[in-house]
């Protein structure tokens, strides 16, 4: 199982190289994730995208889309492209602690 | 008496339809289906109509010709369900009521949601082909097109069969070789995904398919809009692709009805138990097909695998018993490479695409994650038993659940 350390603690990671156990997170461990994704501070805005994302999780066990953000989070979806370049969903997951978003098949 | 009510005829509507025609005592049920349209489409042919392998008359019939005697045929649109009053209202005002509901309501694409898509360019410069006018607009189109930059471009997941644009970029290729007009076609894929498709080991093997048929690929694509003007498509994080002709599978949308009576996620596909076919919160309402947000392909077959366990839960329900069949998120799809060839993929939630033969192990005659003339065959017969078999609910030689049989690891 890889590990790699955040914020001073040792975590496990899944096969997509995100955070393996939800309650391992906290926003040291955000922001450390954050600057890894290139993401140099995390903004009001981002935190607001980030507390919606662990809520939808906790509640319905998978990680939103873009579509859902957009809808329900209060940022649309130019503004998350430039909170979380390259793939918002995707990138805010991992930040979040969460795994990456099941999204097609 | 006992009312089963079905909404939609479509593909999983009909086949519905068909099996409890069959197998409910006709003294104890009372079964109506509603659907606004009279025409049944073979959805899966309308990928060759623009290619001219296919006509119009290829792909409709009445949908009539399926419905079994006896059964209440309302056409009619739908307002609303009202899943607590055990309720639908019609558009026409009528309102029904029922013990048990099969909400079969499909999919369908919505252009209007892509700012641009749905502008000047629209049935000139850019087309769909998932549906009859987009079709045959692009056939027409294509008859006298001398060449230039093709895009085809998937707007966001989930989509109605995700191997179609893929089989559009490959036919597309073959099209333009026998027409001579090959090296006047630039043909690039555009798509959401990080490769050519969702699943691992097949998205290898199609992204190879693409770089052999020199069609390039451009991954990772979220389109913001379109520019008419300079026939641009633009992505959120502002990268562009230039085209002549765009080819376009819009958001794919489960219908308004859903969405008027709260019961859809944000596409308005209904939140169902992924195993037992059943809408979350609803004991009474059992979803099948395209109009449900399961992790599955949204593709006839899959449909006609739900068919079978939606029955046989349908049964246990009825029985005041727990239903005990799981879907594992069967699908099995053909797809055109072009040039007379195609591939077979076999899958479920669980077990990506692998290599081997189907349905019988070593025999075949069809071969999985592999091209030949065999797979192609496969595909035109499918129309004859769509039409004369998969509708009227009759089982086919396939088992619903996907089997490891014949498949190599």
């Amino acid at each position: 199982m890889a590990t790699k350390e955040y914020a001073g603690k040792m975590l496990e990671l899944d096969a997509d190289g995100n955070l393996k156990n939800l309650n391992d997170w906290n926003e040291d461990i955000a922001k450390a994730i954050a600057s890894e994704e290139g993401i140099v501070s995390l903004t009001e805005r981002h935190w607001a995208v980030i507390n919606y994302m662990r809520k939808e999780f906790i509640e319905k066990k998978d990680a939103p889309s873009i579509r859902k953000l957009s809808k329900e989070s209060g940022v649309d979806t130019k503004e998350l492209y430039a909170l979380f370049p390259n793939g918002p969903a995707k990138k805010a997951a991992k930040i979040s602690g969460l795994p990456k978003p099941k999204g097609c098949v | 008496m006992k009312n089963l009510l079905i909404l939609g005829a479509g593909t999983a509507g009909t086949m519905m339809l068909n099996k409890f025609n069959s197998s409910l005592n006709k003294s104890e049920w009372n079964i109506t289906i509603v659907d606004q349209y009279e025409t049944h489409y073979y959805q899966p042919g309308f990928l060759f109509i623009p290619f001219g392998i296919y006509s119009e008359s290829d792909v409709v019939k009445p949908k009539k010709d399926f419905f079994p005697q006896g059964v209440n045929v309302i056409k009619a649109g739908i307002d609303k369900i009202e899943p607590k009053a055990n309720k639908v209202k019609l558009q026409n005002g009528n309102e029904l009521s029922y013990d048990y509901l099969i909400i079969a309501t499909g999919s369908k694409i919505a252009p209007t949601e892509t700012e641009g898509l749905k502008g000047e360019l629209w049935y000139k410069n850019i087309f769909d082909f998932y549906t009859i006018e987009g079709a045959l607009a692009l056939s027409n189109f294509l008859k006298t097109w001398q060449g230039g930059k093709l895009v085809i471009n998937i707007t966001e997941m989930p989509i109605k069969c995700p191997v179609a644009p893929l089989e559009f970029a490959f036919l597309a290729d073959s099209f333009f070789t026998e027409k001579n007009l090959r090296n006047k076609v630039e043909i690039t894929y555009v798509t959401p995904l990080s490769g050519a498709f969702t699943k691992p080991k097949a998205s290898l093997l199609l992204g190879n398919f693409l770089e052999r048929k020199n069609i390039k690929l451009v991954s990772d694509f979220s389109i913001a809009k379109v520019d008419n003007e300079n026939k641009k498509i633009i992505s959120w994080d502002e990268r562009e692709v230039d085209f002549d002709l765009l080819v376009t599978i819009p958001t794919n949308k489960g219908d308004d009805a859903i969405e008027r009576s709260g019961m859809g996620d944000e596409l308005n596909f209904i939140p169902t138990n992924k195993q037992t076919l059943i809408a979350d919160g609803y004991e009474n309402i059992f979803v099948i097909g395209d109009a449900t947000n399961l992790p599955s392909s949204k593709a006839g077959s899959v449909a006609h695998f739900q068919a079978d366990i939606l029955f046989k839960n349908f049964v246990s329900v009825m029985k005041g018993e727990a239903p005990s069949e799981k879907f594992d998120g069967h699908a099995n799809c053909f797809i055109e490479t072009g040039f007379g060839k195609g591939i077979l993929i076999d899958f479920n939630y669980e077990t990506e695409p692998l290599p081997g033969k189907f349905p019988l192990p070593l025999v075949g005659p069809f071969s999985l994650l592999e091209e030949t003339k065999m797979n192609h065959y496969g595909k035109m017969m499918f129309k004859w038993f769509y039409w004369n078999i998969l509708l009227k609910g009759t089982e086919l030689p396939m088992k619903s659940h996907m089997s490891m049989a014949g498949k190599k690891l």
